[in-house]
């Protein structure tokens, strides 16, 4: 089997080239998403250095909140790295299904499966 | 079937020509490794979540992860942020590689690339550092006092005796003075540092370690192994092998693998140093 991407000239590797302008354009936008993951990144960390977990030993009560905030934020930074640093969301849809679908059933399946069988379950969401 | 294969001529057959998701092979293949990786990385991090759920207490991120070269503990989390923040740069440099790459400006993709490989060394080398501080741990180690396992944070003796001593048993609890005197007992078992069957940083937990060794290690493996596949595509785009082909598509592909490292640096970072 010849390798398409071996290919002088091949349609769609070839097809992903494009010019000056665009180019303008796309760095631009790498530039944006630059600034808004360190910003988050930034937020992220002073907020885990100066807020604390713990005082004496007792559990500070805006914590879980904070956690869950730190969760969000994650998710977001890595849908703009999937998104748009990867160029996911310029694929056809059909292919963004075929990636994200069987992960995302997945990764449902085991945080369920670790929520259950641990004790996070019982006795801290629902005690 | 031997022998009996029926010969299908081309006209009916379909000869496979255009890609249902107009993509190049290799790209779609790349999509689907990373694929595979993540769900490798997502049972690891399902893993840790689970074992962190199994116990009532585990250690603190910020206190457990707060020193910084040269200058010793009192920095939670600037380390760990600096690494973050190496890899995002080296994933924006990569991201203009391969921008660069669709321009067809070889010179570009080189600059480019080359800072890549040189964020990516930083990032392994941090991480390097990361470890030997982990495994090495702090200088009096953690000791079993009456009042549970705690890090002895200063200690002054003279001979035998106790002079002054200092104890921090995570979770913002400390005790100095007189208070820690009396629980201090200078005989008993102490920890240093951290390795596969105990660690100072939650004695009673040994997954903590091994989960941090396997999973910060194994990212680290992929780092590594990025910078290697990095360094090999850039000897190439210097020898010219991509203008020969008409595309930069090997920049574009390795590029994915070094964007799929930073993501899931992204989730390392939140559960191993935030939450």
């Amino acid at each position: 089997m010849v390798r398409d991407d071996l290919d002088r000239d091949h349609a769609y590797s070839v097809g992903a080239n494009h010019d000056e302008a665009h180019g303008v354009e796309i760095r631009k936008m790498v530039w944006k998403v630059t600034a808004l993951l360190t910003a988050i990144t930034i937020v992220e960390v002073l907020t885990g250095a100066f807020v604390k977990q713990f005082t004496d030993g007792t559990a500070n009560s805006i914590w879980p909140f904070i956690k869950w905030s730190f969760i969000v934020l994650t998710l977001v930074k890595a849908g703009y790295i999937v998104l748009k640093f990867m160029h996911l969301g310029d694929e056809t849809k059909s292919f963004k299904y075929v990636l994200l679908t069987p992960y995302f059933i997945f990764m449902a399946y085991l945080i369920f499966i670790l929520l259950t069988e641990s004790s996070y379950w019982n006795t801290i969401l629902f005690p | 079937m031997a022998g009996h294969a029926q010969e299908v001529d081309a006209a009916t057959a379909w000869g496979g020509d255009g890609s249902p998701f107009k993509l190049s092979y290799g790209k779609q293949m790349m999509w689907f490794f990373l694929l595979s990786d993540a769900l490798t990385f997502g049972g690891l991090l399902c893993a840790y979540g689970y074992f962190r759920h199994q116990y009532d207490s585990w250690p603190v991120g910020e206190e457990v992860f707060n020193a910084m070269p040269f200058l010793g503990n009192g920095f939670p989390l600037l380390y760990v942020a600096l690494m973050t923040f190496i890899l995002i740069v080296s994933s924006v440099t990569m991201v203009l590689a391969v921008e660069a790459g669709h321009r067809l400006d070889k010179p570009a993709v080189i600059k480019w690339l080359t800072l890549t490989v040189i964020g990516g060394f930083f990032f392994v080398g941090s991480q390097a550092w990361e470890w030997y501080h982990f495994i090495h741990g702090s200088h009096f180690g953690a000791t079993l006092t009456s009042e549970g396992w705690a890090t002895v944070s200063s200690l002054i003796m003279e001979g035998d005796i106790v002079k002054e001593v200092s104890l921090n048993f995570g979770h913002g609890k400390e005790l100095a003075g007189a208070e820690a005197l009396a629980v201090y007992d200078p005989h008993a078992a102490t920890i240093f540092g951290a390795n596969m069957v105990q660690n100072e940083y939650a004695p009673m937990i040994p997954q903590f370690a091994n989960l941090f060794f396997f999973i910060t290690g194994f990212h680290g493996f992929h780092v590594l192994s990025g910078v290697v596949i990095n360094l090999i595509i850039l000897i190439n785009v210097r020898k010219g092998v991509y203008d020969k082909r008409g595309h930069f598509e090997m920049v574009e592909k390795v590029g994915l693998y070094w964007h799929f490292v930073d993501l899931v640096w992204v989730f390392v970072f939140t559960f191993f140093y935030l939450v």
